[in-house]
């Protein structure tokens, strides 16, 4: 799916989303469908979205942070206290820890493709038509690459998972507040303090989350699919054997 | 018959720096990647790990949390001047700035390969084009064919080659550590304090300093650090690998001269057997 990145004021910050797209789609042609539906969604829903939207709204996060004393250092000290991480940087390091499984994907894909040309080298087959064939064409998910495909969704699963806890360990509840008490050294007492924009913080953190949500619905969608049509394809060609007709039998039967 | 320049030593002068062209993180990795045809598959996995979880986490988040360590770095003092000073007496060198020297020092001894690939393909097409010079247009074989594939050929890591690739392997781990014993030296481990004490002149007496958003700031330096030992642990397996399939292949080729050496006494046992056979 053609991605049109938006102006950006940082056209390297851009360039290296950018990149990391192009890094990341080249796998989608060994994906299934619901695998390019996932990189769509990833990639405008989450990504553009980062870019786009949410860096600007955390992007006075730190200044726009205001506590009720003159105390020096007293506000990067509370700032430091409630926000030990900023949501931006856990996103940005969700997507990229998130993308780079289907990268084992990619490997067991130009390792296969290699083993072929070195096994048409060998049968004679030199022709550089041939060879660029083999580039081309689109591996069948079987076999061993079945299995690094359902891993790497695993692998996904797992991360996106791993994120979404981490973020309602550090921010219980999803929800910015607008008001902070610290205490902590050099203020004089306990001040108050206050978070800039926290609503709309809110709406971008439940946004994202429910993109998050979505891709790891995706992924299963996709293990399902991938483990429904092995044991389809295994029972089609176990036919006649006594093991598929047993199966066959049994699920009759219901 | 060509002349000038042969294509990859051209490629080379190209894209050095020139008025024009800004350096930086897509030019190299443009750059890298190009020498990244004939590493081996540790060589790819390590250049993936160094431009997706260094180079892309250093420019998408680790920058925006360093970017305002100056001005938002707090003394409790109003004499001015305090804070510059304090802020240079701790942060020498920015960490920012450490990890894109890394960077830099690290992702160029592949450079060193592509360079003698280049050498190498120059002077085979030299002879090539010797080659087919003297034999006229009875060949038929096509140059320009041959010339194609000496380009776009992968050469395999033997000899000089495997000499070459070992040297930048063994700089890239001299590099990563060295850079990562420095950052420790520097800011005395990994973790960032969320207060320091200064009492540089012009500061009044011993102030309180205050960093911002250190327990973020330790978060990456952790990650960074991982990730460089990750890489480094990729370098010290590939280098392990290129050992050991040179060691294996001198062997082989020991055992083959061993065989071909039996066989030959053997023959001469049977033929010495043979004529004394037939004396008897």
């Amino acid at each position: 799916m053609p991605l049109t990145p938006p102006a950006e004021p940082d056209p390297e910050l851009k360039m290296n989303w950018a990149s990391f797209y192009a890094v990341i789609s080249g796998v989608n042609r060994h994906s299934t469908g619901i695998g390019r539906i996932w990189i769509s969604v990833l990639f405008i829903f989450r990504i553009l979205v980062l870019v786009v939207a949410a860096e600007s709204v955390w992007g006075d996060e730190k200044s726009g942070f205001t506590c009720n004393t003159q105390q020096p250092g007293c506000n990067s000290v509370c700032y430091d206290h409630f926000f030990p991480i900023s949501h931006i940087r856990l996103w940005a390091l969700q997507l990229i820890l998130v993308s780079t499984p289907a990268l084992l994907v990619a490997m067991h894909v130009a390792h296969r493709r290699h083993v072929d040309k070195r096994l048409y080298k060998l049968s004679g087959r030199t022709n550089p038509k041939d060879l660029e064939q083999i580039k081309t064409q689109k591996m069948k998910i079987t076999g061993a690459l079945w299995w690094t495909y359902v891993i790497s969704l695993l692998f996904r699963i797992v991360l996106e998972v791993i994120f979404m806890y981490l973020f309602y360990m550090i921010y219980p509840g999803y929800k910015m507040i607008r008001l902070v008490k610290c205490d902590s050294y050099p203020c004089p007492n306990t001040v108050d303090c206050f978070v800039s924009r926290p609503t709309e913080k809110t709406v971008f953190t439940v946004f994202m989350l429910t993109a998050s949500g979505v891709c790891i619905l995706l992924n299963i969608g996709e293990v399902v699919f991938l483990v429904g049509k092995a044991c389809s394809k295994h029972l089609h060609t176990a036919g006649d054997s006594t093991m598929g007709a047993w199966i066959q039998q049994k699920l009759c039967s219901f | 018959m060509q002349h000038g320049c042969p294509d990859d030593v051209e490629y080379f002068h190209a894209n050095n720096l020139t008025a024009d062209t800004r350096m930086s993180w897509p030019v190299l990795y443009a750059q890298i990647v190009g020498a990244n045809r004939h590493s081996t598959s540790l060589g790819k996995v390590w250049l993936s790990v160094l431009f997706i979880f260094r180079v892309m986490v250093l420019v998408v988040a680790a920058e925006s949390v360093w970017g305002d360590e100056q001005s938002d770095f707090t003394c409790n003092t109003l004499q001015p001047g305090c804070e510059n000073v304090c802020y240079d007496q701790f942060f020498p060198v920015s960490h920012i700035r450490l990890w894109c020297l890394q960077l830099v020092f690290v992702s160029t001894p592949a450079l060193l390969v592509a360079m003698y690939v280049a050498y190498r393909n120059h002077s085979d097409k030299k002879r090539l084009l010797q080659g087919s010079g003297r034999a006229g247009f009875r060949s038929n074989k096509d140059p320009d064919e041959d010339l194609e594939t000496l380009k776009r050929r992968r050469l395999p890591i033997a000899g000089a080659l495997w000499w070459t690739y070992a040297c930048s392997l063994v700089f890239r781990l001299l590099f990563e550590g060295g850079f990562m014993y420095a950052l420790y030296v520097v800011y005395d481990g990994f973790q960032m304090p969320r207060l320091v004490q200064c009492d540089q002149w012009p500061c009044p007496n011993l102030v309180d300093c205050f960093i911002s958003r250190p327990t973020e700031k330790t978060i990456f330096t952790v990650f960074m650090a991982t990730a460089s030992s990750i890489c480094m642990v990729l370098n010290m397996a590939e280098l392990a690998y290129l050992v050991a399939k040179a060691v294996t292949r001198s062997l082989g080729g020991q055992k083959e001269r061993k065989t071909c050496r039996k066989s030959s006494r053997e023959r001469m046992q049977n033929k010495t057997n043979q004529k004394l056979f037939v004396s008897t």
